[in-house]
């Protein structure tokens, strides 16, 4: 169950969303939880404690961010923090409330939780373990759910399927055994509950048989739920695995471990070698990805029959031991009709908690693009006539059918053009989107036949510290992060970089004067490339605002800093992830920015605050890559939990899961028209994705090494991916998508029927001599730019 | 530490000892048993948590190689001190030992003196990061620059060459995409189909495209034309390019007619432009020959062995000619013998044979000794030495004998000189010290004594070199070049190359020293200056001027054949025929060296070289004109 991941982060903005004053508590938390993670045994109950808040609602976060809205306007400074106290508690809230009070209380922070509770309008007595437990019935049971907590065997049988997102989305269970009363067990705020999940003990040796009846068992059904069934596999042999180690039977978790490991599936090699190594209980505290696995459940889906058949046979066989792990640590997600076959399941394992959950993609997701404000100005004839005089007679035309007919009508799938507060446009901001349309008159339209130049900036000297590539929009400037902790930015047309001059001789500048913006610059700075120190670690990532004034860069020492292109100074550093921050991307209509790094959240920032809006929990591992929505009302990250997940601005809800890939995920690319999502991974594949449907459309399969970016052209017709293994390689994207357009598919299951066409689809493959391919980038006119290190 | 480092890799636990052993270190006496276990697994654990992070920052590094910076990182992560005093090394720099049943990791730290340090020369500034556009891909196809890998391996050519009729191979598919790139996107199935088809003849020479065959048109005019700055541009394109793989036969076709048309006419410019067309080719890094040997090494060996090829044999020096030619052959044949070809064997039978045959001419038993002795000091031990004494007896004949011919006498001349030229190393190493001359005579019989002088020569040189280099090293490494774009190992990205490196008047050419060379007149005063400069950026140049100690020789010195892809080039600046013919005591050297870290030694070398080993002028015209870009493979023709 995805809702038990939020853990410590959603503690965070739990607290944070709703006492403002009581920040300070947050990063008293935080601190802890380091200390917990670098002090080992010691700390870590603290550790634990905090890891398994049973938070209730579906996707494990920002029931708080419910309560915010983002200020106002961009332009405005008001606090935003200003509006949260009258946010009203909910039940679900209520329990979170409750278990960080306990928690607080636990750490002797009495002061903090006199606060807190003040604050929540909670009664005094809430932190009596009883009323406790009366307060968690008393939420399930709005939602209709009973706790039978203990009850005997046939009823434990059936909570399995009963148990599960009780919060936001309630109703959303139709798979509970209509024998069976619908029973959940619903966990218990008290925090020791769940951390003894593994407390109770079978026979040790019994293990060994158990697992093998089962495989036996699975073997002999028939072929078609054979496939399903297996899935089971993996989960199973984890916790029990797990279960050993944590009752301290080591030489029979170790036994177990060789015997069975073999059978797992590849794709779970990676993790099955972390858990080799985990041979001791103590080792299990500090290790957060088994932690995860614990205390998330390991999603499922399964189709009714097969499912049937494994109750049967557990049943049968009274076989308790599996059967409560199936209860307790693993969700499934039961649907009506046909067995899924192996190439369907293994096209969306691979996560590190299982598929996603089909509700947790049913949300609608506004994927359409906003409407263009209207620039028709003077300015713009007179151009075009310059042009006329030039002697091009090619002109309007293709401007109103490329740019004129699209901003018109409003897109059905779009959000409403205020749903996320943009910044107004200001004229220099008009200029641009002027440039931008001249220029997309002379674009290239590109096609299988008509494939584009790849031009390719290589670094040089690099020493193989080049760690982050990006372009301005209009491609004039290229700026690079290196391990070296410096950002370097060069100008790439003709145009030297210059830096405004300073205090003293701007003030004999000429206000009035025309060309003011000309005369503020210093001409004795310029040059092709500028330096800019600050960063005390590697630069990971790094983003240029959409009008090139500004640049950020997230680095390993855990800030992201905003830079002024025109001073070359670094402006603010956004602190918050206290750990590196592995990506960074501003929006494209600017202002905002999303940052995701090791501590396993995305925040959304904007330039002028210095705390983060939103902060998007969820992942189970380190948040990889980070990118926005082109209509900047959603944002993508990729997790090394080989997910992918979607999140609303707005509210700050998940509302994409997408599971598939079979390694960390590197790169994310949206299509221009907002439809779909790219990923690429170290796995090498590259996988497309509808996120209206929320489902995988397709799998590009040809790259032998991580993949390290993506982009898709100006119009969407191709798509260029970069990858370790030194090659570029162009993708038909307008094919892969068309011919999902004539399927239907079945949404309802939300199974895939994947053909393997990678070869048809590949268009081209470029190798460099040996510089691996990390950023790519389509110009206005659809002329593909790659950049790389030399790696001698 | 050490242990712990390199067992991260295996799923294993730390042994116990190492447990121990560390505990020691730090003064922990006696550990328990229990302790040592209890440590072991969880010391194990820890390390494989830090590798799996470090794993996390090598990927967001974008690098396939796990640093030291990622490790330290990792502990960071986690709260760790990072460990101090690795960074700088590439490599992690533990050093392994066994004995008694123990094996050590351990680190080893040199005791470094002071004065060392102060005194080495600082390191070169390491250069600042760059940023180079090329082109990858022109609408679709892969231009052929140096930016890019070449379209055809080196190795898919060799598969091709030596398994012809095995098609599917396991790069098949990709270079079905590569060449069908290079014909154009459109046509790669097409590509792909008649490939399959052609299976019996693979060998069919494809059609170039029209940019192809002007570049052909224009670089077989300009390598046989009379304008010697197009002609080094052109070889060096021959020599760089990475994409004439499909122009291959071409080349090779032209170079075989050329030579035949040539030597029937005694055109010994001509010749000499061929040989150099061959070793350009030779030189290119992306070019397999092997599949045209059958036409290459019947021209060359006919450059060596030919009664005639020029003119006026007795004043044209086409003795150059033949060892230039002998060098390449000695190099093909090391490239490219193998058991079953047996290139090497042939080729040193068919010398023999030659040579043993009494009324061979003086230019062809030339040619022949020059073949066998350039194929390494193995073949002079065994064929040449053994036959000094009848050699030696044919040559006295003819110099002191009744004058026959002049031409015979100057042949005669030259095989002595080839003969000491040669021999004179190998018996240096041979014979042990005490040098008699009449020992000599009874071994050598005529060329006994002048073989000892210059046994002695050797052996002194040999000392003096090995004197000299300390003191050269410090006073030629200094002027490096600082700056410059790309470094040796750039090559492939490296600036836009510089189509002529090396400003070379027009009459800057190979010919000899000797004047009344009809097609090269060297005009005898100019200085030449020349520069290597290093694609893109900067250049430097360094000149050095010696005098030489050997007036009686007109040869000029050469460059010891290197290992390394660069070397300095040596000119000559003006040479002079001294023993023979005009009279200009001094010889000018100018060394030019291109920034690398292998330079040093070379350059030192060089600098004594004047009085070491001696080649013909030839050798130092070939050298003059190679341009030379960091990167392309060179060897000289030794």
């Amino acid at each position: 169950m995805i809702a038990l991941t939020g853990k410590n982060q959603s503690y965070v903005l739990v607290l944070y969303g709703l006492c403002f004053p009581l920040i300070h508590v947050a990063h008293a938390q935080f601190i802890l939880k380091m200390a917990a993670v670098q002090g080992g045994m010691g700390d870590a109950d603290i550790k634990t404690d905090i890891k398994t808040e049973p938070s209730a609602d579906g996707f494990g976060n920002n029931n708080a961010n419910d309560g915010r809205v983002l200020s106002a306007s961009p332009g405005s400074s008001s606090s935003t923090g200003s509006n949260k106290q009258t946010a009203a508690v909910t039940p679900e809230d209520q329990q979170t409330l409750l278990a960080v009070l306990q928690f607080l209380k636990k750490n002797k922070l009495s002061e903090s939780v006199e606060i807190l509770r003040r604050e929540a309008g909670l009664p005094e007595n809430s932190l009596d373990p009883k009323a406790n437990e009366s307060a968690g019935a008393g939420s399930g049971g709005a939602a209709g759910i009973v706790d039978l907590e203990g009850g005997d065997a046939s009823s434990l049988l059936s909570r399995v399927t009963g148990s599960s997102s009780a919060g936001a989305q309630a109703p959303t269970k139709g798979t509970v055994q209509s024998g069976c009363c619908p029973a959940v067990a619903e966990d218990q705020p008290d925090v020791s509950v769940v951390l003894s999940a593994y407390s109770q003990q079978g026979d040790p040796t019994l293990y060994k048989v158990y697992y093998r009846d089962l495989k036996k068992f699975i073997e002999t059904v028939l072929d078609c739920h054979r496939a399903e069934l297996s899935q089971v596999f993996y989960p199973l042999f984890v916790h029990m695995y797990l279960e050993l180690v944590y009752n301290n039977h080591e030489s029979e978790a170790k036994a177990f471990f060789e015997k069975f490991s073999g059978d797992q599936e590849c794709y779970y090699e990676e993790d099955l070698r972390i858990l080799s190594g985990l041979t001791k209980k103590e080792h299990m505290r500090g290790n957060e990805t088994l932690l995860d696995f614990r205390t998330s459940k390991f999603v499922l889906r399964i189709s009714r029959d097969s499912y049937q058949l494994l109750k049967r046979h557990l049943q049968e066989r009274q076989n308790n031991q599996i059967w409560n792990i199936i209860q307790e640590h693993l969700y499934i997600d039961i649907f009506d009709g046909m067995p899924r076959s192996k190439s369907q399941i293994d096209a969306m394992s691979g996560s590190l908690a299982g598929e996603a959950k089909r509700e947790a993609n049913k949300t609608k997701v506004y994927y359409g693009l906003l409407k263009e404000p209207e620039i028709e100005l003077p300015l713009d004839d007179e151009d075009e006539e310059a042009e006329n005089e030039e002697g091009k007679p090619k002109k309007k035309k293709p401007k109103k059918d490329s740019v004129g007919s699209k901003s018109k009508k409003q897109d059905p799938n779009a959000p409403s053009q205020n749903r996320i507060p943009l910044p107004e446009l200001k004229d220099s901001d008009k200029l641009d989107k002027i440039m931008y349309m001249k220029e997309a008159t002379k674009r290239i339209r590109l096609g299988p036949d008509n494939l584009p130049s790849v031009c390719f900036y290589t670094f040089l000297n690099a020493y193989q510290g080049l760690t982050a590539v990006d372009l301005t929009d209009d491609s004039s400037l290229i700026a690079g992060g290196f391990a070296d902790s410096t950002v370097r930015v060069w100008s790439v047309t003709p145009k030297k970089l210059r830096k405004v001059k300073s205090a003293a001789d701007l003030n004999l500048i000429d206000k009035e004067s025309d060309d003011v913006l000309e005369r503020i610059m210093d001409e004795k700075t310029a040059s092709e490339s500028k330096i800019m120190y600050g960063h005390s670690g590697p630069v990971y990532g790094i983003s240029f605002s959409p009008d090139r004034n500004y640049l950020l860069s997230s680095s390993e020492d855990g800030t992201v800093r905003l830079w002024s292109l025109l001073t070359f100074t670094c402006l603010v550093a956004y602190k918050g992830h206290n750990y590196p921050v592995w990506d960074t991307q501003f929006s494209p209509y600017g202002y905002y920015f999303v940052s995701g790094g090791h501590d396993r959240v995305a925040r959304l920032w904007a330039t002028d605050h210095y705390q983060p809006l939103r902060i998007f929990s969820g992942h189970l591992a380190d948040i990889t890559c980070t990118r926005f929505h082109p209509n900047s009302n959603y944002v993508a990250t990729g997790s090394s939990d080989r997910t992918i997940r979607l999140w609303d601005v707005l509210s700050g809800n998940c509302v994409r899961i997408f599971t598939g890939h079979k390694g960390p995920i590197h790169s994310l690319a949206f299509s221009p028209n907002g439809k779909f999502l790219a990923s690429g991974a170290t796995d090498g594949r590259v996988l497309l994705w509808d996120i209206g449907h929320g489902l995988m459309v397709g799998e590009l399969k040809g790259h032998t090494d991580t993949i390290y970016s993506l982009r898709f052209s100006r119009d969407g017709e191709i798509l260029a991916s970069g990858s370790m293994d030194n090659t570029v390689r162009l993708w038909d994207a307008m094919k892969a998508f068309d011919d999902l357009e004539t399927d239907d598919f079945t949404a309802a299951t939300g199974h895939i029927h994947l053909q393997d066409n990678s070869q048809e689809l590949l268009l081209g493959t470029y190798t460099t001599k040996s510089t691996p391919v990390i950023h790519l980038h389509f110009t206005r006119r659809n002329l593909l730019l790659a950049a790389g290190a030399f790696n001698p | 530490m050490a242990e712990e480092r390199r067992q991260k890799h295996c799923s294993v636990v730390l042994p116990t000892e190492s447990m121990k052993a560390m505990a020691e270190s730090v003064g922990v006496g006696q550990l328990q048993e229990d302790s040592c276990v209890a440590l072991s697994e969880e010391v194990s654990y820890r390390i494989k948590e830090i590798a799996q992070d470090a794993l996390k920052f090598m990927h967001h590094g974008k690098r396939r190689k796990l640093t030291t910076s990622d490790i330290d990182n990792a502990l960071k992560l986690k709260n760790v001190e990072p460990l101090y005093g690795f960074q700088s090394q590439e490599f992690i720099p533990f050093r392994f030992a066994s004995g008694g049943g123990r094996e050590l990791h351990f680190y080893e730290e040199k005791e470094a003196d002071l004065s060392d340090i102060i005194n080495t020369p600082l390191p070169r500034v390491p250069l600042d990061v760059s940023l180079k556009a090329h082109w990858l891909s022109i609408e679709g196809m892969q231009p052929a620059i140096p930016e890019n890998p070449p379209p055809a391996t080196k190795e898919q050519q060799k598969a091709e060459s030596t398994e012809p009729l095995k098609v599917v191979k396991p790069g098949q598919e990709e270079e079905g995409t590569i060449q069908g790139k290079s014909q154009g996107t459109t046509t790669p199935d097409g590509k792909g189909k008649e490939k399959g088809l052609i299976r019996l003849k693979p060998r069919s020479t494809h059609e170039l495209s029209v940019e192809q065959q002007l570049y052909y048109k224009e670089i077989t005019e300009a390598c046989v034309g009379s304008c010697e700055a197009k002609r080094a541009e052109a070889l060096q394109s021959i020599a760089t390019d990475p994409g004439l793989y499909q122009m291959l036969p071409r080349f090779s076709t032209f170079i075989s007619e050329g030579v035949r048309v040539n030597v029937v006419q005694n055109n010994l410019a001509l010749l000499i432009y061929l040989m150099r067309m061959v070793k350009a080719l030779m030189d290119n890094p992306t070019l397999y020959l092997e599949k045209y040997l059958h036409e290459l090494i019947p021209a060359v060996v006919t450059c060596i062995v030919s009664k005639q090829l020029c003119l006026r044999p007795d004043v044209d020096n086409h003795w150059a000619l033949r060892d230039f030619a002998a060098r390449l052959m000695a190099q093909s044949c090391k490239t490219f013998s193998t058991t079953t070809n047996n290139i090497q064997s042939r080729i040193t039978k068919t010398f023999t044979k030659s040579w043993l045959d009494d009324k061979t001419q003086w230019t062809t038993r030339y040619g022949c000794i020059a073949g066998l002795a350039e194929l390494g000091s193995d073949v002079i031990k065994t064929l040449i030495i053994p036959r000094l004494a009848v050699e030696g007896a044919r040559i006295k004949a003819v110099m002191e004998g009744p004058v026959v011919s002049n031409i015979d006498k100057i042949g005669a001349e030259h095989v002595q000189s080839l003969l000491l030229k040669h021999c004179a190393s190998v018996i240096a190493k041979l014979r042990p010290q005490p040098d008699n001359v009449d020992q000599y005579r009874t071994d050598y019989g005529y060329l006994g004594p002048m073989l000892c002088s210059h046994v002695m020569k050797a052996r002194t040189q040999a000392a003096l070199q090995a004197q000299q280099v300390n003191r050269t090293t410090l006073t030629i490494t200094q002027p490096r070049p600082t700056l410059s774009v790309s470094q040796s190992g750039l090559s492939g990205s490296s600036g836009p190359r510089t189509p002529s490196i090396i400003k070379v008047p027009s009459s800057l050419t190979l010919m000899s020293p000797r004047p009344g060379t009809p097609s090269q007149p060297s005009p005898p005063a100019t200085k030449y200056i020349v520069m290597a400069t290093s694609a893109g950026a900067a250049s430097t140049q360094q000149v050095i001027t010696l005098s030489s100690s050997q007036s009686a020789s007109p040869v000029t010195s050469t460059v010891p054949s290197a290992t390394s892809t660069l070397q300095p080039l040596v000119k000559l600046e003006s040479g002079s025929g001294a023993g023979l013919t005009a009279s200009r005591p001094l010889q000018k050297y100018i060394v030019v060296s291109l920034p690398s870290s292998a330079s040093s030694s070379l350059e030192t070398k060089s600098s004594v070289l004047p009085t070491s080993i001696s080649s013909s002028s030839l050798d130092g015209g070939m050298k003059l004109e190679r341009s030379e870009s960091p990167g392309a493979s060179t060897q000289s023709p030794h």
